[in-house]
């Protein structure tokens, strides 16, 4: 217990430990959402599509978030038209997006003159190498989503249940789907650093499905998703401190096993 | 008194190829008109086309001043097949959705004892806090039709409430359904044929081109040609291919 008070004690693990805070809330949020909406492989293909923009950031010497938010935010809205307007397959669409960010990525970075020790942390992630403008953004992305999906709650939930009925109830249908694409671009972006390109599918889709063991109701799912997200995020960082093994494997690994543990207690009770 | 709607020429269809062609249909206030017609031949696109979802090809629907604006006041029961029964929404949030942008005059808590007072009218308030995956077919059927009521619509559009339920519920349907329509239009797509012609007032053959039958009889002959696609092509009393020459 005294190990772990000590812990507060550090400004580095004190950013990590809000990190986690932010990365639970906007990933337990958006993740219900994506989750509840089918959607988990577009979002798969905007996080890896990011990593195009992070190997730009690297090549031409600007801060990596803001390209990942670039090439994050392009990719959602080119999935959305190669599929609605130049009429590929949507999965297909996905898929080219997808490998093109990761194409790029892997040129840019080959381009790129001297060692990137950064890399590995965008691909795998590194909670305790936080920095506080980070953290900021963070918070603000937080401060969005929390806000967008409590004052419009019930117009997201309506039209993710069932798009073509809001159509005819008159709601602004195309502009959420858009806006909340862009928040889940941002969303992903944002909590790279804490479990990574590769890994953050993860934080998005299992504590949902924790919480859905024990909710059908979806603004329960939203708030139950961000504490399984917390719970797992916490563990998984004191493991990693611990066990001095990497942060993002072993907070995916913590969340895996609670998931594991309750569905496996669902089935015994 | 002007019809609630009048669809005059209407040609629409996905991705340039026409599935209804040419179609003139009015709905005027406590119309029942059911919908028939093999698969594919375009009855959902009918009603897409009127609800606004799918933009005409050519013609036009002339909505009557009550039914204009940004919210129609259009009750509409998509098919339950197109439903993801998985989604983590409880039935009483489904039959709140109905009542989304509209009744501005209405309070939250005024919508909410109308919600109730529906449920209780189809005999589903026990279930209301179920998820929607939990629900039987007819159960399911039942909670969209209060949806769908929970506007106060002056017509009611309904894409085959008969598919997933059992003879008892179909038959309390289509009483429930007669009641409705002693104070809203109604226009109800089924694919029986023999159950609908017993409630509804007049009938529209859809395939391809829309035949209008102002009454519930439909001769023998009649049935035979709606069983027939070829035979129902040239069911309009107006050579189509005429029709067709005259349009392009």
């Amino acid at each position: 217990m005294n190990a772990i008070i000590e812990l507060f004690s550090y400004e580095f693990f004190q950013k990590a430990f809000l990190a986690a805070v932010f990365a639970s809330i906007s990933c337990g949020i958006i993740g219900a959402y994506i989750v509840s909406r089918r959607i988990v492989f577009i979002s798969g293909g905007i996080t890896h599509a990011s990593f195009g923009g992070i190997g730009l950031a690297f090549f031409l010497g600007f801060n990596p978030l803001l390209g990942a938010v670039l090439f994050a935010v392009l990719s959602a809205l080119g999935i959305q038209f190669f599929t609605k307007v130049a009429e590929i397959r949507e999965d297909s669409s996905i898929a080219i997006w997808w490998s093109l960010g990761m194409a790029l990525g892997i040129i840019f970075v080959f381009l790129t003159p001297g060692y990137t020790p950064n890399l590995m942390s965008y691909l795998f992630g590194n909670i305790l190498t936080v920095t506080t403008s980070e953290l900021w953004w963070m918070f603000m992305l937080n401060l969005v989503v929390v806000l967008f999906f409590s004052v419009f709650l019930r117009k997201i939930l309506y039209i993710a249940f069932d798009e073509e009925f809001a159509r005819t109830a008159g709601l602004p249908v195309n502009l959420f789907n858009y806006l909340i694409i862009v928040l889940i671009a941002l969303t992903v972006v944002l909590n790279i650093r804490v479990v990574g390109i590769i890994l953050i599918l993860s934080l998005l889709t299992i504590p949902q499905a924790s919480a859905n063991l024990f909710t059908k109701d979806f603004k329960r799912l939203l708030v139950l998703s961000s504490l399984f997200a917390f719970i797992g995020t916490i563990a998984g960082l004191f493991i990693s401190y611990f066990l001095n093994i990497p942060s993002g494997a072993a907070i995916i690994f913590t969340l895996i096993i609670i998931f594991g543990v309750l569905r496996l207690a669902k089935s015994l009770f | 008194m002007d019809p609630l709607i009048k669809i005059e020429q209407l040609t629409v269809g996905y991705d340039k190829v026409p599935v209804l062609e040419n179609v003139d249909l009015e709905i005027s206030d406590r119309d029942f008109i059911g919908v028939i017609g093999p698969n594919g031949g375009g009855k959902t696109t009918l009603l897409k086309a009127i609800l606004g979802l799918l933009k005409p090809e050519s013609g036009h629907i002339h909505f009557s001043k009550e039914m204009s604006g940004r919210k129609k006041p259009i009750g509409y029961l998509p098919q339950v097949r197109h439903i993801d029964r998985k989604f983590p929404i409880t039935v009483f949030d489904v039959v709140l959705s109905g009542g989304i942008m509209q009744n501005r005059q209405k309070t939250k808590g005024e919508v909410r004892e109308k919600a109730e007072g529906l449920l209780e009218e189809m005999g589903v308030a026990g279930i209301r806090n179920k998820a929607i995956g939990e629900l039987s077919g007819g159960q399911m059927q039942r909670v969209f039709l209060c949806r769908a009521l929970l506007s106060e619509p002056r017509l009611l559009i309904l894409d085959e409430p008969d598919t997933f339920v059992d003879n008892r519920f179909e038959g309390e349907l289509y009483d429930k359904l007669q009641k409705l329509n002693e104070e809203l239009a109604i226009l109800l797509v089924s694919h029986d044929v023999g159950t609908i012609t017993s409630c509804v007032k007049s009938i529209a053959c859809v395939n391809k081109y829309l035949h209008y039958h102002p009454s519930n009889v439909i001769s023998q002959e009649q049935l035979a040609n709606y069983n027939c696609p070829i035979q129902i092509i040239s069911h309009g009393e107006i050579p189509h291919t005429v029709l067709k020459h005259h349009h392009h």
